[in-house]
């Protein structure tokens, strides 16, 4: 009968069925795979006691690495909320899927990972899943910490256990929408976007530092380039910020680092390959140290998010880590970024902008846009050339990105540079947003962008208004 | 000092009264350094919860805070003219604003304004360099503290004792006593302002000359 129904059927109908069949497998085989994600964590038995499992002679060695690896990884960014004890969480991270507060990893038994083993820590680093095996969301950005070798993540359990003094405060419920608040949604998300690292080819870090324990059983990194891959895009999860994401807030399986909004934060992380942008592959490797280290360089200095990473991350790096990080950088491929094309500008607005920046920036930032560089005298005698003081806005690559969002909120808000040891006390921007109109800022903006040699395209009122309900908020 | 002045206000700004910004944003200049440097640590640890203030300072150090602070402490500028009360206040309120100011309420327990900021109440930079003086600022901008900090929004160190004074107001009380204050001339005899203390030769925690009414954190 059936042999009968497949020789009677047509070829059309044929391959309909072939089709619904291999549609049916991979429907059945997601399912699976889905159904694995939910459950394959749940079984596993966690040991009582965290804290056998660290060495007593290894534990000072393991806590000085394990509070330096914290530092490059930036937990405290979201863990220690503004105001709050240290690692007790609570700050929200807003995703466009709604809240995530971060929670609280101090060693506290209930309400923090006190009662977690090494075991447990590691793969939530690994596989981001807690000691319960409940899946994470990514906004616990693991699809980079999954890179992180066991030794690295043993000294980072050791520091969170003994290190960090327990607090007794819950954590925080997440905000998310349907269906993201389930772990239905993110089983699927693990399925489509996720791949654990590979942890036989991961040398650990502190194996190559001078008072790291013997590296035993770990490889050294073949070369600095592959030492700055590993800090780049594991704990220092640059591309968190720095990478596109899809829909649903996976980051760019490319692995390029290739600039983006930031979901939820109106700043534009840009790209590490774009010579137009934040590409470094033409500096010289100490002005990006530099930049990393001291919040600065002579031509360019950090606001918004990435003075939080210099102030809280990278000015604690070593030497020989930030110079693997900027041999990393780099060595990233050299792609151009998109350009708007420059549409015609009306001399009347020019003129308008021009008669902004007169009364309101010429005064620091000169009337030909050349700003201030000099040594900072209070910084420590070899810690930085002159730094930026007063940016240049006549070639200077944050004015003229594509996207003006990073302009326009550094003339609403303003911001200082990090105070950082090459550059203790910077000169701050002052913020603009009860002075002048979205009408007065997109003139000036788009007069900035046009001039001194700058080719940006202009900006909008309504570019501005979008950004002065974040400043406000 | 530049990124302050566009709200605080400075120089020619601030010699013609109040700019647009300064009905609603403090005046600086001249505070006491002590009390400017706690409130810019406030910002930047999580007790005062101002965005742009926030955004500003959160990555700064202590010692490029001081030095903000003590910039603005050694700042020396008129002061605008006091502020006509809002049409309709009776004399009653300007007498309830006034006995809250100088003398207190005992009955209901709240200390005087001029207990802890001075008997002109214009602060002693000397002898209280971490209690700011009263006149001179906005009145909506009082109100506004005065209401953040019962609702425990604004937060000086434990102990808070503004936290707990501002909380026996009731708001017709925090009504009158800020209407009185910025109704105020500023004495200008009053205003001697000495140059800012050097930090390291400031003995930590600075002893008081006089006892306060309560345990203030902020100047401990």
């Amino acid at each position: 009968m059936k042999r009968q129904f497949w020789q009677t059927a047509s070829w059309p109908k044929r391959c309909l069925i072939v089709a619904g069949a291999a549609l049916t497998a991979l429907l059945l085989t997601l399912c699976s795979l889905i159904a694995i994600e939910l459950v394959a964590f749940r079984s596993i038995d966690m040991p009582a006691s965290a804290q056998k499992s660290i060495k007593s002679e290894e534990k000072n060695v393991a806590l000085a690495q394990g509070e330096y690896l914290a530092r490059v990884g930036n937990c405290a960014a979201c863990h220690s909320a503004r105001g709050g004890e240290p690692f007790a969480g609570g700050k929200a991270i807003h995703t466009p899927f709604g809240a995530v507060f971060a929670s609280n990893i101090t060693p506290d038994p209930v309400h923090g990972i006190g009662a977690w083993s090494a075991d447990a820590f590691y793969r939530a680093m690994k596989h981001g899943v807690n000691a319960q095996g409940r899946l994470l969301t990514p906004a616990f950005p693991y699809p980079n910490y999954t890179q992180i070798s066991r030794a690295d993540s043993d000294a980072l359990y050791a520091y969170f256990q003994l290190g960090v003094q327990p607090v007794a405060q819950a954590s925080r419920e997440h905000e998310l929408g349907f269906p993201f608040n389930t772990q239905l949604a993110l089983a699927v998300w693990r399925v489509l976007f996720f791949s654990a690292g590979d942890i036989e080819n991961t040398p650990k870090l502190i194996a190559s530092h001078a008072y790291s324990v013997p590296a035993t059983g770990s490889k050294p990194f073949k070369n600095e380039v592959e030492r700055g891959r590993y800090l780049v895009s594991g704990l220092g999860h640059c591309s968190a910020c720095h990478a596109q994401r899809n829909a649903l807030g996976a980051a760019s399986s490319d692995g390029l680092l290739s600039g983006a909004l930031m979901p939820m934060q109106d700043w534009y992380a840009p790209s590490l390959h774009a010579k137009e942008e934040a590409g470094v592959q033409h500096w010289p490797r100490s002005e990006v140290i530099a930049f990393l280290k001291n919040g600065a360089t002579h031509n360019a200095s950090a606001l918004g998010p990435m003075a939080e990473v210099v102030a809280k991350s990278t000015q604690y790096w070593r030497d020989e880590d930030l110079n693997a990080a900027a041999a990393y950088l780099q060595s990233l491929p050299e792609r151009p970024a998109p350009r708007m094309g420059a549409a015609k500008i009306s001399q009347q607005l020019l003129g308008q902008g021009a008669a902004l920046f007169g009364k309101y920036c010429a005064t620091c930032h000169g009337s030909d846009g050349q700003g201030l560089q000099e040594l900072d005298a209070l910084a420590q005698p070899g810690m930085a050339p002159s730094v930026t003081k007063i940016p240049a806005l006549s070639g200077n690559r944050a004015v003229s990105l594509a996207s003006s969002a990073n302009l326009v909120r550094i003339i609403l808000a303003g911001g200082y540079a990090p105070a950082t040891l090459g550059n203790p006390h910077p000169y701050g921007m002052p913020p603009f947003v009860h002075v002048l109109t979205d009408e007065d800022i997109a003139a000036v903006a788009t007069y900035i962008r046009a001039g001194w040699g700058n080719q940006a395209h202009a900006v909008s009122a309504s570019e501005v208004v979008a950004q002065r309900r974040g400043v406000l908020q | 000092m530049q990124a302050c002045t566009t709200c605080h206000g400075a120089g020619s700004t601030a010699t013609v009264g109040r700019t647009a910004n300064e009905v609603y944003f403090p005046r600086i200049a001249g505070k006491p350094a002590l009390y400017l440097y706690n409130q810019l640590v406030n910002f930047r640890d999580g007790r005062r919860h101002y965005g742009l203030m926030v955004g500003l300072v959160e990555h700064q150090s202590d010692a490029a805070l001081m030095e903000m602070a003590q910039y603005f402490a050694q700042l020396q500028l008129p002061y605008p003219e006091p502020q006509v009360p809002p049409s309709g206040t009776t004399a009653a309120v300007m007498q309830r604003g006034q006995q809250l100011a100088l003398r207190g309420d005992a009955s209901k327990g709240i200390a005087a304004c001029a207990s802890c900021h001075g008997a002109a109440l214009v602060g002693d930079a000397t002898a209280q360099p971490s209690i700011p003086g009263l006149l001179g600022l906005p009145r909506d901008y009082m109100a506004g503290q005065l209401g953040a900090w019962q609702t425990g929004i604004r937060k000086a160190q434990a102990p808070d004792c503004m936290a707990r004074i501002a909380r026996t107001l009731t708001p017709e009380d925090v009504s009158a006593v800020v209407t009185w204050l910025a109704a105020q001339s500023v004495p200008q005899a009053k205003l001697v302002i000495s140059a800012a203390p050097n930090l390291a030769a400031l003995p930590m925690p600075l002893a008081l000359p006089l006892p306060l009414p309560l345990e203030c954190g902020g100047v401990k």
